[in-house]
């Protein structure tokens, strides 16, 4: 154990936290997106099954794992796209329509990926050092020896702040998702709007999903993302639906889960079963503390967060 | 005050448009989902056209293998009561709009209470101790793992999807760590697990069939919830909680007490399917006791229409389809995620027929603008 706390110990297991927190991160951006239009997904762990699947299929095929993310991007957002259909334009029941879309997304990933289980990933994306920052002692390590999908995280994660909160589109958006009725007769197109995001983040998920199958643990494996889904889902509420945020959620989270392997790793007198619980607990702990706080500082979710838009019944 | 005069007719829409429906037809009720099934069947094959399979032969191998003889028949009513217990048990949180998706983890939870009472608590008592008191263990254990979703959402607000969620990991991972563990076998050859239970807990099964007692508690449960759901105050409190929280509160319900009981009976009814899938069929307790029944439970309760009788077709039938995808993978070679595949297809058909049994397409009829 005297080991377990020095600076370089600390560091790799920040280092970590920043991959392993990515692929979360990416999968919560998205669902910010959509639930500010006023749709809750709960598929985000289908899509992001479906997404490391695609992910890890394309870069199979192709050799090449940039390929491999858009392949991600796409299969994350025709997910999204049955969500959108059912929900948006058959006002289906959105929290039914989002656990139907993780039972999908699971079976039918864990059966077209069943001939890929095992097979060594051609391509992956590595580690790239950045010359200059990531020779800053103990920061350079954290944040600039990383991979090329973690630098991506940098410039998305302040983009998507701007976006939401500084311009116009970015406004519609929160309109959308606050007063449905008020934003149509502003003249904009829900239906087409909500699509739009709901979409745009299963793009998201998917590339979170291609986070695990390209970079953190390159290769398909059944169930690879492992509740990582829904622990996003968790993410957007502590993060109160802001992306800059749920950005410091996913951080803390990836720190939990590559702290756990570490705590693995130097034989602590604790089983690893009760180790692997962690990220779990502390969703669960995490949670009961921000919607506690949420509930003091009023910061509520999007109003209309849930629920159909039909004009005739505004 | 004279109403202002309108200066142009109101704008007519022309052709087709859906119009709400205050109550929906029985036929409709009916039809949606055996349509549904239907076309999940159908896309379920394209998606297996194109993975290069031939459909019609996995869903001939899947039929068959559920329902082909007779004890294929039974071996799938050995399935049917997981599924149905916790079945109903999601139905009657879903029925308040409380989205407990830890049917699993209640499941694993109460195995685990009932394998104590089996192993440690009254190891060498008769059936008639043994066995009820591994049902009070099993619906206790369900019980604490719902309630505790159910008391951080009842009182706290806290949403219950993903804590509800979030403990099935922790289940499972408990459940694993106790049969690798403190219960594991010293004489297992290595294989996690605890010793096979005593005789004195094996629930009576029918004949030369492995159906044992369970479908009973299933087929009881169902009765009784369905004259709760529907015939006592309680029962309608419940669902005018799950149509609007903030009615009931206004009516005077207790919305967050009887948030906690409901998933109290929820996780309790999960719990006594692990109970009774240990008594009944496994005898001892393993990490493979439910391939996933607490997941697919949210299917049955939905596609039954959260409803007790509903809900008993229904959980014979996904049964059928779980029994089937297993048999495929013996005799086929393919996975058996077809099957929690057609699954998700089956029910994204349900929630889009929806719309047709809430609206009906009526035609509008053109007037003539007066102009």
């Amino acid at each position: 154990m005297s080991d377990a706390l020095t600076i370089g110990f600390l560091t790799s297991v920040l280092a970590a936290a920043m991959m392993s927190g990515s692929a979360i991160l990416y999968a919560a951006l998205g669902e910010v997106l959509a639930e500010r239009a006023g749709v809750l997904n709960l598929g985000v762990e289908g899509m992001m099954l479906m997404g490391a699947l695609g992910g890890f299929a394309v870069c199979s095929w192709t050799g090449s794992a940039e390929l491999g993310v858009i392949g991600a991007v796409v299969v994350g957002g025709l997910m999204a796209a049955i969500h959108a259909v059912l929900t948006v334009s058959f006002q289906a029941n959105q929290v039914v329509t989002g656990l139907a879309l993780t039972i999908f997304g699971g079976g039918l990933s864990a059966y077209l990926g069943a001939s890929l289980v095992g097979d060594p990933a051609p391509d992956r994306f590595s580690r790239l050092d950045i010359h200059l920052l990531g020779d800053i002692p103990g920061i350079g390590n954290i944040l600039f020896n990383q991979n090329a999908l973690v630098y991506v995280a940098y410039i998305i994660v302040p983009s998507l702040w701007l976006f939401v909160y500084r311009t116009r589109p970015g406004l519609n958006l929160r309109a959308i998702g606050e007063n449905p009725a008020t934003a149509d007769a502003m003249g904009l197109n829900i239906a087409r709007q909500r699509y739009m995001y709901v979409i745009l983040g299963g793009g998201f998920a998917g590339l979170g999903g291609a986070v695990i199958s390209l970079a953190t643990n390159p290769g398909w494996a059944e169930n690879v993302t492992a509740g990582r889904g829904w622990i996003a889902v968790a993410l957007v509420i502590f993060g109160t639906w802001n992306p800059a945020r749920v950005a410091a959620g996913a951080f803390l989270f990836g720190a939990v889960e590559a702290g756990q392997f570490r705590l693995q790793g130097i034989n602590v007198p604790v089983s690893s079963f009760f180790l692997n619980m962690l990220p779990y607990v502390f969703t669960v702990l995490v949670l009961v503390f921000s919607t506690l706080r949420t509930r003091r500082l009023r910061i509520g979710q999007p109003a209309a967060l849930g629920m159909a838009y039909v004009r005739e019944e505004r | 005050m004279s109403a202002p005069a309108r200066t142009s007719p109101p704008p007519v829409a022309r052709g087709w448009k859906f119009e709400r429906v205050s109550n929906p037809s029985l036929a409709a009720q009916i039809l949606v989902p055996i349509a549904s099934i239907i076309a999940a069947l159908i896309v379920g094959s394209v998606i297996m056209l194109m993975a290069g399979e031939n459909p019609l032969g996995v869903y001939r191998e899947m039929f068959d293998g559920a329902f082909g003889s007779n004890y294929r028949r039974s071996e799938t009513v050995v399935k049917t009561i997981p599924l149905l217990l916790t079945g109903l048990g999601v139905a009657v949180a879903f029925r308040m709009r409380l989205w407990n998706i830890g049917a699993e983890g209640q499941f694993y939870f109460g195995a685990v209470f009932a394998t104590w009472v089996a192993l440690y608590g009254l190891p060498s008592s008769g059936a008639w101790v043994v066995i009820p008191a591994m049902m009070a263990a099993g619906l206790l254990g369900g019980a604490l793992w719902g309630g505790i979703p159910g008391v951080l959402r009842g009182y706290l607000g806290v949403n219950e999807t993903i804590t509800s969620l979030m403990l099935n990991y922790v289940a499972i991972l408990f459940a694993s760590w106790l049969v690798h563990g403190p219960w594991k076998n010293p004489v297992g050859f290595g294989f996690p697990g605890t010793v096979v239970f005593s005789p004195a807990t094996y629930l009576p099964t029918w004949g030369t069939t492995r159906v044992h007692l369970g479908l009973v508690f299933g087929l009881i449960a169902a009765v009784i919830l369905y004259f709760v759901l529907q015939r006592t105050r309680w029962g309608y409190e419940i669902s005018i909680a799950g149509h609007s929280e903030r009615v009931a509160r206004y009516a005077g319900m207790a919305t967050g007490r009887n948030m906690v009981i409901v998933m109290l009976v929820s996780g309790g009814l999960a719990g006594l399917a692990g109970m009774s899938e240990l008594a009944g069929n496994g005898h001892s307790l393993q990490r493979e006791l439910s391939p996933g029944y607490g997941y697919t439970a949210i299917i049955v309760a939905w596609l039954g229409r959260l409803n007790p009788f509903g809900i008993i077709v229904v959980s014979f039938l996904l049964a059928g389809l779980l029994v089937g995808g297993e048999q495929i993978q013996l005799s086929l070679g393919l996975p058996s995620a077809i099957a929690p595949m057609l699954q998700g297809i089956i029910l994204f058909f349900l929630l889009g027929g929806d719309l047709l049994t809430r609206y009906r397409i009526v035609r509008v009829s053109t007037t003539k603008a007066a102009s």
